[in-house]
């Protein structure tokens, strides 16, 4: 099973990733025409857009591997929740960062309290709190079990401050009403680069998950190793 | 749950110990806070609900971390965990326990921050006691279960708020807006979808706090 699994990630997902980025690349940067309204500007979307949906799917997959961690007790879904929490995390700050050059030149201010990007700074601010609590717990079940909560709570959690923004932003007058208003993405060639894109992040998202969990399950297998070995040299 | 409750009320009767100090740093901070506004600015009746939940914020948090730290200090939480009682009843009591707490010293803190602020005193008093109440309900939830988590780590102190927060944030939003319009003179139901967020809020909290507190007290 494990080899399989190293085929796919390996043999697979990471070539892909790769390749799909180059062209991606190429795609964004050459082959893509320019937004009339945005100019040159809008072409960050095409990484900013993937990077935002796979936070989500990241952070999902992190309350998904938490209420099967608490319900089943395996180790293997707390590797899940930590590997999707810190790949999550790594997408989320890229997802931040690119969203504010983005608004920079187009807003004309890195940051606006807007509702999407509340909500986008609180999940940032909820899985770096689930990230140090992992750090601070005593013992590593203590930090499995304590992050499983609030991979929960956070999951639950998100939904409500996305609607509580809303109402916020809906009742005073938004900055911005809506982000791609009036550009769309009409053209072909726009949605054939997006969807590239999608997919040269999507197996980048998979590969680091597979090659991070990976990591925890050596490392979960050296402590085993190490707490052996101290009951041995006691005896 | 009750008779848990009145042990965490019965102990405070004999210290007085959370309720001086949740007292105490509301004052302190309200008195900070008020420092900050100028008396004649126009910005200071804008400012007050801000103000408001962030003493209730404060209070809150140290109020729950205590709540938690008391039931540590002698290995408590062990005997309790010992008691034959479920896990979700010991959270309710905790949360009913807490919620008391803050309650009490806003009891104190209220009134003295309508006459730091020159508010009207009418009847919006009995509103904004509403909507606060529905915010410390939510506050005591989400905290109540994190800091039953928060003590058991190594930055104890600091690990309450990180976690408690953000989670909050749906409380702080709508506790502030409603707040917000009733100090400007709005009735309950023009707040109604406020409310509604933190009956919301409070009951879903309840609820999974109720559910995942096993796994938080669990050694």
């Amino acid at each position: 099973m494990m080899s399989t699994g190293r085929r796919l990630a390996d043999v697979v997902l990471a070539p892909l990733s790769g390749v799909t980025m180059l062209l991606a690349l190429y795609m964004v940067f050459v082959y893509v025409p320019s937004d009339k309204v945005q100019g040159i500007v809008q072409r960050i979307f095409y990484f900013h857009v993937p990077l935002a949906i796979l936070t989500f799917v990241a952070f999902g997959l992190v309350a998904l591997a938490s209420a099967l961690f608490l319900w089943r007790g395996t180790r293997f879904w707390d590797r899940l929740a930590h590997s999707a929490a810190e790949v999550g995390m790594m997408f989320c700050t890229l997802m931040l960062v690119t969203g504010t050059i983005w608004a920079r030149p187009i807003w004309g201010t890195w940051w606006t309290w807007d509702a999407r990007l509340t909500s986008a700074l609180i999940l940032w601010l909820i899985y770096a709190a689930y990230l140090m609590l992992r750090e601070f717990s005593a013992t590593s079940d203590q930090a499995a079990r304590y992050a499983a909560v609030l991979g929960i709570v956070g999951s639950i959690d998100i939904p409500i401050i996305n609607r509580a923004v809303y109402w916020w932003r809906t009742i005073h007058p938004a900055v911005l009403v809506t982000r791609e208003g009036g550009s769309g993405l009409e053209d072909p060639r726009m949605q054939a680069t997006l969807l590239v894109s999608f997919l040269a992040f999507a197996a980048l998202l998979g590969w680091l998950l597979w090659v991070r969990n990976e990591s925890a399950r050596l490392h979960d297998e050296v402590e085993v190793l190490h707490q052996q070995l101290l009951a041995e040299h006691e005896r | 749950m009750f008779a848990l409750l009145w042990k965490d009320l019965q102990i405070e009767f004999r210290t007085k110990e959370t309720l001086a100090s949740l007292l105490m740093l509301g004052l302190l901070t309200l008195l900070i806070l008020s420092f900050a506004f100028d008396p004649m600015s126009e910005l200071r009746g804008e400012a007050a609900p801000a103000v408001l939940w962030v003493v209730v914020i404060f209070a809150g948090v140290l109020g729950i971390n205590r709540s938690f730290l008391t039931e540590r200090e002698n290995e408590c939480l062990h005997g309790l965990l010992l008691a034959p009682v479920d896990r979700g009843t010991i959270y309710l009591a905790k949360v009913a326990g807490n919620v008391l707490f803050m309650v009490a010293a806003q009891l104190i803190v209220g009134p003295i921050f309508v006459l730091f602020f020159n508010l009207p005193l009418t009847l919006a008093l009995l509103r904004l006691a509403a909507v606060v109440l529905l915010g410390l309900i939510g506050f005591a939830a989400v905290g109540s279960l994190f800091a039953a988590i928060a003590v058991r780590t190594r930055a104890r102190e600091v690990m309450l708020p990180l976690l408690l927060l953000p989670l909050a944030v749906p409380v702080l939003i709508a506790g502030v807006k409603a707040s917000d319009r009733i100090l400007a003179g709005k009735t309950l139901g023009d707040v109604s979808q406020w409310l509604h967020l933190l009956l919301g809020f409070d009951l879903v909290f309840l609820v999974v706090g109720w559910l995942l507190f096993e796994y938080a007290v669990e050694e």
